[in-house]
């Protein structure tokens, strides 16, 4: 029972009570227009200098009410990940829910307290409008409802990749990136929101937010299919990838990005090889076109194009110089980043839909180039750069300065050479890294201790190898140094190799924007080292093409000038991967592709051969 | 037809004849009409005819993602639209194994009695417009557009909050905002004899609603009546002590009975929550500052998150009765199946139905007005 007195009828002068109202605040009154809460969810901002066009908020917004226009003028690069679209909001769908603010990748989207919207007869489709800094009437509303820390959609934390720690990777060249486990994976295919940057920003354009998608739905068959519909060097760049995907990953805005790499190499790994072999069967004719193509060198660029011209009927024969497939993915990327055995998987793939490599056989040599134009359809030469280049310093012609492509090829084929006790390496990309991180497993191995030092032109702010590569080689024992420029190497009395002498990098390229490196002699170094290795860029070995050829074709500052389509100036002979846009292993797959579609179209065309 | 070739078929003569009441009435909540056979004023037969509001809520939320139904349960009950979007988070978090917080959980239940305040001052003022009493109408809004502000301030939006979510809440309470809030219930309080004078002992309501509508505690078990309408006959049943969620079971308040089961009782029994909930409210005051930690525990990227294969009965107690949901998920981005049972779909239609049998016309507002019954949520 309810302690109100409703059956107490009162006295009959109860409603005198009300006179009291007389004297007080009216309970309605008219309220003047006031500022909303700070928290308000009303019409949208967006800060156009964030905002990259991901178009995550559309995906959330329950109501479709979210458009992505295009706006002409703002930049658009899918390298960097930025899109020249921006969120429109449909503000007769729009109920405020603020959830396209929470989830934001960029916080660049926030509500504002504004409140007020009328529109003329004239302009009834001024409901739907691009908010930008201003807002939507630009009266400069405070944010109301914006990101906070509490409330982020977006998951900012990679999972954690378990790795070998640096004693235990010296030890020998096993791999020392264990691989996510199927949990690990899951959870970091579902921190990815489809946006498409990455798909946007990988040279071969990699199927990346599908593999993702179906990886989280615990398909990594299908994950396979996905990958194969664009790169069947999956294995490889799984594990080696310059990952311009994650560069792009609109999660890396302001976490890291979504480990696109290492799910990739998760969805590869975790199907049997044969199963692999059957998805990437899916895609092949099921006729024979009568047309040959020869490939000269058996590396990435050269294995894809093969396997998009076999996919579609024709027959691929690759001659290979050496006795391994892979190109320099075998004889330039160590194995403790590469297992050879994923390589072969990758490789087996391909012949398993019935590519023919022929080893050891180099064109020019064995077999002339002359020969293969008679007897082939078409010609793609795909043959990397096999040949390091010299710094060209005084006493860089010693026995004991190395070329880092050369040392690398001996360290994988096995062959003996004379493990420096101290050894200086010029260069800072991923190949010097590469040289002296191998270096240092095998000193450990026979000296016990690590002693290399790498020294490079670029300060750390532009350093051109990974950042992990760093910290790695760090942690293995290796003196990195920075903005120091190859002066000469010097030798001993004996006429042995003594060391390096380096001196401090004032630039590296001219006003002009051409290297033109300049020193300050006053701060010299000299780095003691029985070997110098040399790990300044590589080159292509043209002699296979022959004098006469040589002469034929045209050139463009020592590479062979193609097409946009991979065609050089002789109409049966193609070119691709990195002889023609430099090392890059995903970029030589997009070339094999294009090239392979080049070829396809040109044997598709009556009468072109 | 035209109109001169219209014949009059020929009926027996009866004072029997048949009324649309509603679906645009004042008489009415909403759009919900009922089609009524009367003889004079007096209701023969009364036959719900809902569906003007249906928006295929349950089915709607089958083919959104789980976060994207916190934008819409709101919608279902407008006025009272907190408990929704609570007892829809606790099935997935059930679901899901989500561990909410204590801090989170305390702020949920602070909502929510904000919501009860705000839906039973908007109840009683409707209630008084049937009667024709409109200045309680006026207050009653007044009243709880203050509840609003403190919604706002809270939660970004004045009606639907969307401030619950699976794990937690959206975010923390702003810095003055419990200080703000006892004043707000000071003056709540202070309001409460006004009410009283103004309009539940009055004499014209009291008398106009005693034993209108009116119905035993067996009728009330077996029509599936809940919440006031069904402690206004008498039981105290309240799932915030009988099934405790959150952190009820923490919290001291008393449920208030009447015994009559009519349109005065049930109006009385909301008088009574009103006094409680402020009471709960200043708990949740006191207790709050002193709960540290976060407010939400992690949820999996909302584009890419598969609740757990499984299913979930949730209930709480809205300020209409009894609401619970059905939620079942195999596993997907999506429920499978999500099924609201809402107290009003009870109220509204079978207890209406009986009840207005025997009354006179003008009661059928006052009965559907006493029973609080919201035509959204009949529709869904």
């Amino acid at each position: 029972m309810s302690d109100i007195p409703y059956k107490d009828k009162g006295s009959i002068l109860r409603p005198i009570k009300a006179l009291s109202f007389l004297a007080r605040k009216p309970v309605t009154e008219k309220i003047e227009p006031r500022p909303a809460a700070a928290n308000y969810r009303g019409f949208h901002v967006n800060d156009w200098d964030l905002c990259i066009g991901c178009s995550t908020c559309q995906k959330v917004c329950d109501n479709a009410a979210i458009t992505m226009v295009k706006i002409p003028g703002l930049p658009e690069d899918p390298v960097k990940g930025i899109r020249n679209e921006r969120p429109a909001i449909d503000y007769g769908r729009c109920c405020w829910c603020g959830l396209c603010v929470d989830i934001c990748p960029t916080s660049s989207l926030s509500l504002t307290t504004e409140y007020v919207h009328t529109c003329h007869e004239d302009e009834l489709d001024s409901y739907f409008i691009l908010p930008d800094p201003k807002g939507i009437h630009h009266k400069h509303f405070p944010k109301g409802w914006a990101k906070t820390a509490d409330a982020d959609l977006v998951d900012l934390e990679r999972q954690p990749m378990e790795e070998l720690d640096a004693e235990e990777r010296l030890k020998s060249f096993d791999e020392m990136v264990e691989g996510f486990t199927d949990q690990q994976a899951i959870i970091e295919a579902s921190r990815c929101v489809q946006c498409g940057m990455c798909h946007d920003s990988c040279p071969t354009h990699m199927h990346a937010p599908e593999y993702i998608r179906a990886i989280w739905e615990g398909n990594a068959e299908e994950a396979v299919r996905q990958i194969y519909r664009s790169n069947p060097f999956s294995h490889v760049c799984g594990r080696i990838c310059t990952h311009r995907c994650e560069t792009a990953c609109s999660i890396g805005r302001r976490g890291e990005p979504v480990a696109i790499r290492w799910l990739k190499r998760y969805a590869m790994d975790s199907v049997s090889d044969l199963r692999i072999r059957e998805i990437a069967a899916e895609g092949k004719v099921d006729y024979i076109s009568g047309k040959k193509v020869a490939i000269i060198g058996a590396g990435p660029a050269g294995l894809t194009a093969a396997f998009d011209l076999i996919s579609k009927g024709h027959e691929v024969t690759v001659f290979e110089a050496l006795d391994k497939p892979g190109g320099m993915t075998r004889y330039g990327i160590p194995e403790y980043r590469l297992p050879y055995d994923r390589l072969d998987a990758d490789v087996a793939v391909i012949t398993s839909l019935g590519v023919k490599i022929q080893y050891n056989t180099r064109i020019g040599q064995d077999i002339s180039i002359s020969e293969l134009e008679r007897n082939y359809d078409a010609v793609l030469v795909a043959i990397g750069l096999q040949q390091g280049r010299s710094t060209r310093i005084p006493g860089s012609d010693h026995k004991q300065v190395k070329k880092a492509v050369e040392l690398l090829r001996k360290i994988t084929q096995g062959k003996a050479f004379n493990i420096p006790q101290s050894a200086v390496v010029i260069g800072g990309g991923n190949v010097a890294m590469d040289i002296a991180r191998s270096l240092a497993r095998l000193q450990k191995e026979n000296y016990g201790e690590v002693r290399i030092t790498l020294t490079a032109l670029e300060d750390f702010d532009h350093f051109l190898a990974d950042a992990e590569e760093i910290k790695e080689a760090r942690e293995e024992g290796i003196e990195i140094l920075d903005s120091r420029g190859p002066k000469q190497c010097v030798t001993n009395d004996k006429g042995q190799l003594s060391g390096l002498v380096t001196l401090r990098v004032n630039s590296i390229f001219d006003d002009d924007g051409r290297f033109a490196p300049s020193y300050d002699d006053s701060d010299e170094q000299v780095h003691p080292a029985d070997m110098v290795i040399e790990a300044i860029g590589q080159m292509t070995d043209i002699s296979l093409f022959g004098d006469e050829l040589t002469e034929r074709l045209e050139w463009n500052r020592g590479r062979l000038k193609v097409e946009q389509d991979g065609r050089s100036s002789e109409p049966w002979l193609w070119s691709a991967g990195d002889m023609v846009f430099g090392p890059d292993v995903v970029h030589a797959v997009a070339d094999g592709h294009r090239v392979a579609a080049s070829i396809e179209k040109h044997l598709a065309t009556p009468g072109s051969w | 037809m035209r109109p001169e070739n219209y014949q009059a078929k020929s009926q027996p003569p009866s004072n029997e004849y048949e009324l649309n009441f509603g679906p645009n009435h004042p008489g009415i909540e909403g759009n919900y009409a009922f089609k009524v056979k009367l003889n004079g004023d007096e209701v023969l037969e009364a036959r719900a005819d809902a569906g003007y509001l249906h928006r295929g809520f349950e089915k709607l939320m089958e083919g959104r993602l789980w976060i994207q139904n916190i934008a819409l349960v709101p919608r279902i009950c407008v006025p009272d639209p907190v408990p929704m979007e609570v007892c829809y988070s606790l099935a997935i978090e059930e679901i899901g194994g989500l561990e909410v917080p204590e801090r989170a959980q305390w702020i949920r239940v602070m909502h929510l009695e904000m919501s009860r305040l705000a839906a039973h001052l908007f109840a009683f003022g409707g209630h008084a417009a049937t009667t024709g009493m409109y200045t309680p109408m006026f207050w009653g809004v007044a009243d709880r557009d203050l509840v609003l502000d403190r919604f706002e301030e809270l939660t970004g939006g004045r009606v639907y909050s969307i401030y619950n979510i699976p794990g937690g809440v959206r975010r923390d309470i702003p810095d003055g905002f419990l200080e703000r809030l006892s004043s707000l219930l000071d003056y709540l309080e202070s309001r409460l004899p006004d009410y009283d004078n103004l309009f539940f002992t009055n004499q014209v309501f009291v008398k106009r609603a005693r034993d209108v509508g009116k119905m035993t505690q067996e009728q009330a078990l077996k029509w599936g009546v809940t919440g006031p309408n069904l402690r206004a006959t008498g039981l105290a049943f309240d799932v915030r002590r009988d099934d405790p969620y959150l952190v009820y079971d923490r919290i001291e308040f008393d449920i208030p009975t009447e015994p009559g089961g009519d349109a005065l009782s049930r109006n009385l029994v909301r008088r009574a929550e009103l006094k409680q909930s402020i009471h709960i409210l200043r708990q949740v005051i006191d207790r709050l500052p002193s709960i540290k930690g976060p407010i939400r525990c992690p949820i999996p990227n909302p584009l890419a998150w598969n609740v757990p294969a499984g299913e979930a009965y949730t209930r709480v107690e809205s300020s209409k009765g009894e609401l619970a949901y059905y939620v079942v998920s195999t596993g997907g981005d999506k429920p499978y199946r999500v099924h609201v049972r809402g107290p009003s779909s009870m109220h509204a239609v079978q207890v209406l139905e009986n009840l207005a049998v025997g009354c006179r016309l003008e009661d059928i507002a006052q009965i559907m007005f006493s029973l609080d019954a919201c035509p959204p949520e009949v529709d869904r």
